[in-house]
């Protein structure tokens, strides 16, 4: 295994984007208790943006008027909302959705807050970033319950745990629904993928019952996987799925 | 893997590049973030007004960022129809997500270009997985000595004090990012391309990236 003296040297890869994906998630583990590299992370990203406007173009006139009409279609994440209205504002949302998303929201609504998945490395950030984060989760989370494309597929566990998968290609994002998962047991979790076509990409950790934003973009992934890992959880699925549904097409 | 076959790796399976700047008229506006008066506050002004839903505000936004986002992801996936595809979905996610936005984390244009940067690179490295052996032969009939495209590279950058930072790299250095920042390349096939260690590219990526934001003085 790499120590973490490699990983400080990632960061020029990583604003570059040029990590592939196995060191990306080991670096961006990394990166959630580092400040250093994170700072590093930061001014690189400044860097590139002037590497980035030294190639400015202009875009055919078109490209503005497609934009434009294009975000009329487009939910924008909510702004942030004060701590104590948020579980209102969920349920809110969720009473004005019916028909595929029933099932969905009224799981979410029986998870707790407190329930709700969090990823990993948000453990390691400092509280304040920890709320933040857990916010625009949050918000991630109602916007893809609430998308007007958002399709609902079901199924069991092969440990028999209720699971739904939320998903709206318009938001590009995928959220997870369980109940009756049991205890991963000590120095394990559970692990979320989707399935690109076979390959299967890390989607977050999940160590207990509730509603989880997919780690990662939707993109053209065709199902969603979860499995039991290490604590940490893998870059590669190392056990096999306790369940696979496939995504809507 | 002999050296063809690593370089042929490290190539790019993508349709070749279009001829010059059709629409791509050199933009020689001032650099947003370069405005000496503050710019980059009323970028963050504007963003927020954005992520209120103001729509006259987000083409306020769209005229200040289009040209570094279509340029760079123009850059690394070449082929226009697809880049204008990218750069429209990367100005339509910056209308999404425009409630994210932080400016401790950074900038407004380099959170767009960013944003640009990742979807590009994501693009073009989902069509080259798909295409890679089919396009194979194709794209070695295109493929030029890296050095040539290095060189190409620089020569067309339109911001001068780019263009003299770069001269301010080791030729490793300057290779390393420029491979991987506008071709798009991994750096292990960066690697590949350079013949050169792994360990050694991605110390070259980051001291070069050090080296570039000294002389930039970029502060985040
Ligand atoms: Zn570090």
């Amino acid at each position: 295994m790499r120590n973490e003296e490699d990983l400080h040297t990632l960061t020029g890869a990583y604003a570059l984007h040029a990590l592939g994906r196995e060191e990306l998630t080991a670096f961006t583990a990394h990166l959630a208790q580092c400040a250093s590299c994170r700072q590093e992370v930061a001014e690189f990203g400044g860097t590139t943006a002037r590497l980035a406007a030294a190639v400015s173009t202009a875009p055919p006139p078109r490209m503005k008027d497609a934009v434009l009409h294009g975000i009329d279609s487009v939910r924008q994440l909510p702004p942030r909302l004060p701590a104590d209205e948020r579980p209102r504002t969920v349920s809110g949302v969720l009473r004005r959705k019916a028909g595929p998303l029933a099932l969905a929201a009224s799981l979410v609504a029986a998870a707790s807050f407190g329930g709700l998945a969090v990823w990993q490395h948000q453990q390691t950030e400092e509280a304040q970033q920890r709320a933040q984060g857990t916010e625009l989760r949050m918000r991630d989370l109602t916007s893809v319950l609430a998308a007007p494309d958002a399709r609902t597929v079901h199924g069991r566990t092969s440990t028999g745990a209720v699971t739904s998968v939320v998903s709206s290609q318009r938001q590009d994002k995928a959220v997870f629904v369980g109940t009756g998962l049991p205890e991963p047991g000590p120095g394990r979790t559970y692990q979320l993928w989707y399935d690109d076509h076979g390959t299967m990409r890390p989607a977050g950790l999940v160590d207990s019952d509730g509603a989880t934003l997919l780690q990662g973009d939707l993109r053209k992934a065709s199902g969603v996987g979860l499995t039991l890992e290490p604590a940490g959880g893998s870059p590669q699925p190392t056990t096999a799925p306790l369940m696979l549904l496939a995504l809507p097409a | 893997m002999d050296a063809d076959a690593s370089r042929r790796t490290a190539r790019h399976h993508r349709a070749p590049r279009g001829v010059g700047r059709r629409e791509g008229a050199p933009v020689r506006q001032p650099l947003p973030f370069a405005a000496p008066d503050g710019g980059g506050s009323r970028l963050e002004d504007l963003m927020a007004q954005v992520a209120r839903g103001d729509k006259d505000a987000f083409s306020a936004l769209y005229d200040a960022l289009a040209g570094t986002v279509f340029g760079i992801v123009v850059k690394v996936v070449r082929d226009r129809a697809q880049s204008e595809e990218v750069a429209q979905e990367v100005m339509i996610d910056l209308w999404r997500q425009a409630s994210r936005y932080r400016p401790e984390q950074g900038s407004v244009p380099a959170w767009a270009a960013t944003l640009a940067h990742r979807r590009a690179v994501d693009r073009v490295r989902s069509a080259q997985a798909s295409a890679n052996r089919e396009y194979d032969q194709a794209a070695r009939e295109h493929q030029r000595p890296f050095d040539e495209v290095a060189e190409q590279v620089e020569t067309r950058l339109e911001s001068e004090q780019v263009r003299r930072c770069m001269r301010g790299l080791t030729e490793l250095q300057r290779q390393a990012v420029t491979l991987a920042y506008y071709q798009g390349l991994t750096y292990r096939e960066v690697a590949e391309t350079l013949r050169a260690p792994l360990p050694t590219i991605k110390t070259r990526m980051r001291d070069g990236l050090i080296r570039l934001r000294d002389c930039m003085g970029v502060t985040t």
